[in-house]
């Protein structure tokens, strides 16, 4: 039942560009394009506050650090090298990697000085170094300062034509469905495990001999990563990288994000994503006052309902049977 | 000299508006173990509340009743409504919550007041300046903010420390579960408590009004300043909020006033300008994620806040 | 060699010396049993050996080494064992996945974050072979929460011994438990006895006068008499220790 149930979304998410094409809906397709890159965001937070029970209040830094490492690239291809010794690059295979490894090497830094903390001030330490790369984007002239830079031409891939929507759409689902199996594998790995009986009992995971901290700084690394690689996506898919990415109330979306999805479900922040994403275009779409509505929703989501989607598509299931 | 004086003050005033933000937080998740996003809501509530009766008036000083009833009464209404079922939720279901509050707010008063900003006018009185040392004028409105504040502390302190309110909040902040076990109508105290978060918070932002535009999303700029007191002065500490308040509106205050000028000396103007500007941004959260490395729970932690 | 040597430790809150001067040992074959008035000082102790609270004086040996400075997750890799008075489990975890997550801590793959399902079955299996003849047999697949108290006492044994310690502390593991249960922890705790020495810090009288080879007595953070089982229920200052709080030592 599951399998054919995977099977049946597979299908729906390669035959989308030609639905939404034979519709007239080109609209639909960057929508789809960007609940996909938002998933992935929402997912790499997740890992560590549904799995870890680390609430990360700064995760939108490593989406604006992945998408700025794409626009920094790009604006030294060709040109003269970063620091005067590192080229420039237009090219996929390479930029991706760097936003993942100076993702990485941000979140490590932040969760080591972080994760000494716990409770409220865990939350507001991950915000306070948010809001420092914000400031300090902002602040970067050579690269637009509050404007953000432009990034005129999506990265090479293959030499497939990127400009073109639904490649785009392609390339970004295929990423997106490597990244869930990927992370499939860590969350039911030895490491998973661990994490989960870390946010279930800290003391218990000492006495057993785990050290919570390395293990915490893991998996803040992991999902900083994770969100690195998505920012990079959608500065690949906008064209476009500011410092609003790492906005204090982008966390705050992501974070809305895992609670509509589910907090701690596998395939929780994909509803999530999609749930926010197309809230807010109809709503907008239907009114300008539309946070409001968002705000109701979220409002009577995070206090009337446990599990979010997908405990709600639990309970169906369960129905059913 | 006159011109650091003059930004000392500067600092000294927006140190104690954080203190009166900071104050009610600091005393919710001390009590009540709430994080409260929306107490920006609030503060921009009595913000507009207080500058419309004003401007169907006439008068600065009716404006401020309405403008502590209006942010009072709609915290009691939240408190009643939101955040009395967050109590025994985690902190990820408080932050989200309340974070939906700020998204409800901001469009309310959106509906209400249109996104243009409004204007608070100055009281009659302290319209002028005074010269304080000989070649620096200072507004007269600011040195009235600066003594509210300090008249405030002085009154918390009194309150605090002298009444049996007082007792109940400084046993609740330090030991939650003792106070319930006490068999305190701890209800009651939890609204009153809220209520007098929400007040001040009120007060503060009216007092605002009048030094820098009132408008939508003002209680978010100034809500991330106030979390960075609360978590510098020590999750519950009065005294805390207090200190770290005035330190980080100062350290704020003279870094916006003068990095920039001090980076032009290097670099070309336009770049100091935002460099500068971006910097002294930073600097709050630095001092934060300096205290906290040193000192996890703050410099004045009290009890089992956390 | 005492495979436990603890000697003038002292720790102190504010004005309370909550542990005075306490020397103690437990050697091979040992089953050194901890007693004392409520009150005594013994959950301070217990938590300055495992690590959670650091002394303010004095020294820790396990096997010889000093382990003083270590932190829990350290001297639990070095062979010391607890349980907890108040059980402390993975709640939403079952029986099995308990004890897994101490045999797969004792083999060190935590970093592993690529051995998804083949991995884990294996460690569930020697979990499940740990739980085959144990009253918890049947309820390896139960989640924690859904357990008896009685069932935890007994789920936190296993899991401590699947860690294989050299030394067991076992914090108060009767409490709370009825006759019958007694019986069989009792019984438990003898099997576990031959092969680990423990520290057994009990209020049961009847349980620590079937079990220890060795009693201290722990009265205001002092250690003031340490001796068989015969020598402690002859003290005079055992009596008057307990008849002069409350009638325990029947």
């Amino acid at each position: 039942m599951r399998i054919a149930f995977a099977l049946l979304a597979a299908a729906a998410l390669i035959a989308l560009p030609f639905v939404t094409e034979a519709a007239g809906q080109p609209a639909l397709l960057s929508l789809a394009t960007r609940v996909l890159i938002y998933a992935i965001a929402a997912a790499s937070l997740n890992f560590i506050l549904g799995y870890g029970g680390m609430i990360s209040f700064g995760h939108a830094a490593f989406f604006g650090v992945g998408a700025y490492t794409v626009g920094i690239l790009f604006a030294h291809a060709g040109s003269e090298p970063l620091f005067g010794f590192i080229p420039g690059s237009k090219q996929m295979l390479i930029t991706l990697p760097a936003a993942l490894v100076i993702s990485g090497l941000f979140a490590a830094l932040i969760g080591a000085l972080s994760l000494r903390t716990g409770g409220v001030q865990f939350i507001m330490i991950t915000l306070a170094f948010a809001q420092m790369l914000f400031f300090f984007f902002v602040s970067l002239t050579p690269y637009g300062g509050e404007d953000g830079i432009i990034i005129r031409r999506t990265n090479d891939l293959f030499g497939l034509n990127m400009r073109d929507k639904t490649t785009l759409y392609f390339v970004i689902l295929a990423i997106a469905a490597l990244f869930f199996a990927l992370l499939w594998r860590v969350v039911n790995s030895s490491f998973g495990a661990v994490l989960k009986g870390i946010r279930q009992n800290e003391r218990r995971m000492a006495a057993l001999g785990f050290a919570p901290y390395r293990y915490k700084l893991y998996a803040f690394v992991l999902a900083g990563m994770g969100a690195g690689l998505a920012g990079a996506l959608m500065a690949n898919f906008l064209r476009f990288a500011s410092p609003d990415m790492m906005h204090w109330t982008k966390s705050g979306e992501f974070m809305i994000m895992v609670i509509l999805g589910g907090v701690g479900s596998f395939f929780g922040p994909i509803f999530g994503a999609a749930a926010f994403l197309t809230l807010e275009t109809f709503l907008a779409g239907w009114t300008e006052h539309w946070q409001l509505a968002m705000g109701a929703i979220l409002l009577v989501v995070v206090l009337g309902t446990k599990g979010g989607i997908a405990g709600l598509l639990a309970k169906l299931w369960g129905a059913r049977k | 000299m006159i011109l650091i004086f003059e930004q000392l003050l500067n600092g000294l005033q927006y140190g104690v508006m954080l203190f009166l933000l900071a104050a009610g937080l600091t005393l919710i998740f001390g009590i009540m173990g709430v994080i409260n996003l929306a107490h920006g809501s609030l503060f921009m509530v009595g913000a507009y509340a207080g500058t419309y009766v004003a401007g169907v008036t006439g008068s600065f000083w009716l404006g401020l009743p309405a403008a502590l009833l209006a942010a009072a009464a709609t915290g009691l209404l939240v408190e009643a409504l939101v955040v009395r079922r967050l109590y025994a939720r985690d902190h990820l279901d408080q932050v989200l919550a309340t974070f939906a509050l700020i998204l409800m707010f901001n469009q309310l008063i959106t509906l209400g007041f249109g996104r243009q900003p409004v204007f608070t006018p100055l009281p009659a009185a302290f319209a002028g300046s005074v010269e304080l040392l000989p070649g620096l004028p200072y507004p007269t409105y600011r040195l009235l903010i600066i003594a509210t504040g300090l008249l405030v502390a002085l009154g918390l302190y009194l309150l605090i420390n002298r009444t049996r309110i007082g007792m109940l909040v400084r046993a609740g902040a330090t030991n939650r579960d003792m106070v319930r076990a006490l068999g305190v109508d701890i209800r009651l105290l939890y609204t009153l408590v809220f209520g007098l978060g929400a007040l001040l918070a009120g007060l503060a932002g009216y007092m605002t009004g009048p030094i820098s535009a009132v408008q939508v999303g003002m209680g978010e700029q100034i809500l991330l300043a106030t979390f960075v007191v609360v978590v510098v002065g020590g999750v519950g500490s009065i005294k805390g909020a207090f200190v770290a308040g005035i330190v980080l509106g100062v350290v704020d205050t003279m870094l916006r006033a003068f990095l920039p000028g001090m980076l032009r000396q290097v670099m070309p103007p336009s770049d100091a300008d935002a460099i500068g500007l971006g910097i002294a941004s930073m600097g709050i959260y630095l001092l934060m994620a300096l205290v906290l490395l040193i000192r996890p729970k703050g410099l004045f932690s009290v009890g089992t806040g956390g | 060699m005492s495979i436990l040597k603890v000697s003038k430790l002292v720790k102190r809150f504010g004005g309370l010396l909550a542990t005075d001067d306490v020397s103690l040992t437990v050697e091979e074959g040992e089953i050194h049993a901890l007693i004392g008035p409520n009150g005594a000082g013994k959950s301070t102790l217990i938590n300055q050996l495992c690590g959670e609270l650091r002394p303010d004086a004095g020294r820790i040996l396990l096997g010889g080494r000093d382990i003083t400075a270590l932190s829990v997750p350290a001297r639990v890799d070095l062979g010391l064992g607890r349980t907890f008075q108040v059980t402390s489990l993975l709640d939403d975890a079952t029986c099995r996945e308990n004890i897994a997550m101490a045999v797969q801590a004792r083999e060190g793959l935590n970093f592993r974050i690529w051995d998804a399902v083949a991995g884990r079955a294996r460690l569930w299996d020697q979990a499940d072979a740990m739980l085959a003849g144990t009253p918890l047999a049947a309820r390896s697949g139960t989640p924690v929460n859904d357990l008896s108290h009685g069932e935890r006492k007994q789920l936190e044994l296993l899991v401590a011994l699947a860690r294989k310690p050299r030394i067991l502390l076992l914090d108060e593991p009767m409490a709370g438990l009825g006759h019958v249960e007694s019986q069989e922890m009792i019984e438990r705790l003898r099997e576990i006895g031959a092969q680990t020495p423990m520290l057994l810090v009990e209020h049961d009288m009847e349980a620590v006068f079937a079990l220890a080879t060795r009693i201290s007595v722990l009265v205001y953070g002092r250690i003031i008499a340490s001796g068989s089982v015969a020598e402690i229920r002859e003290n005079a200052d055992v009596r008057e220790a307990y008849l002069g709080a409350e009638d325990e030592l029947c």
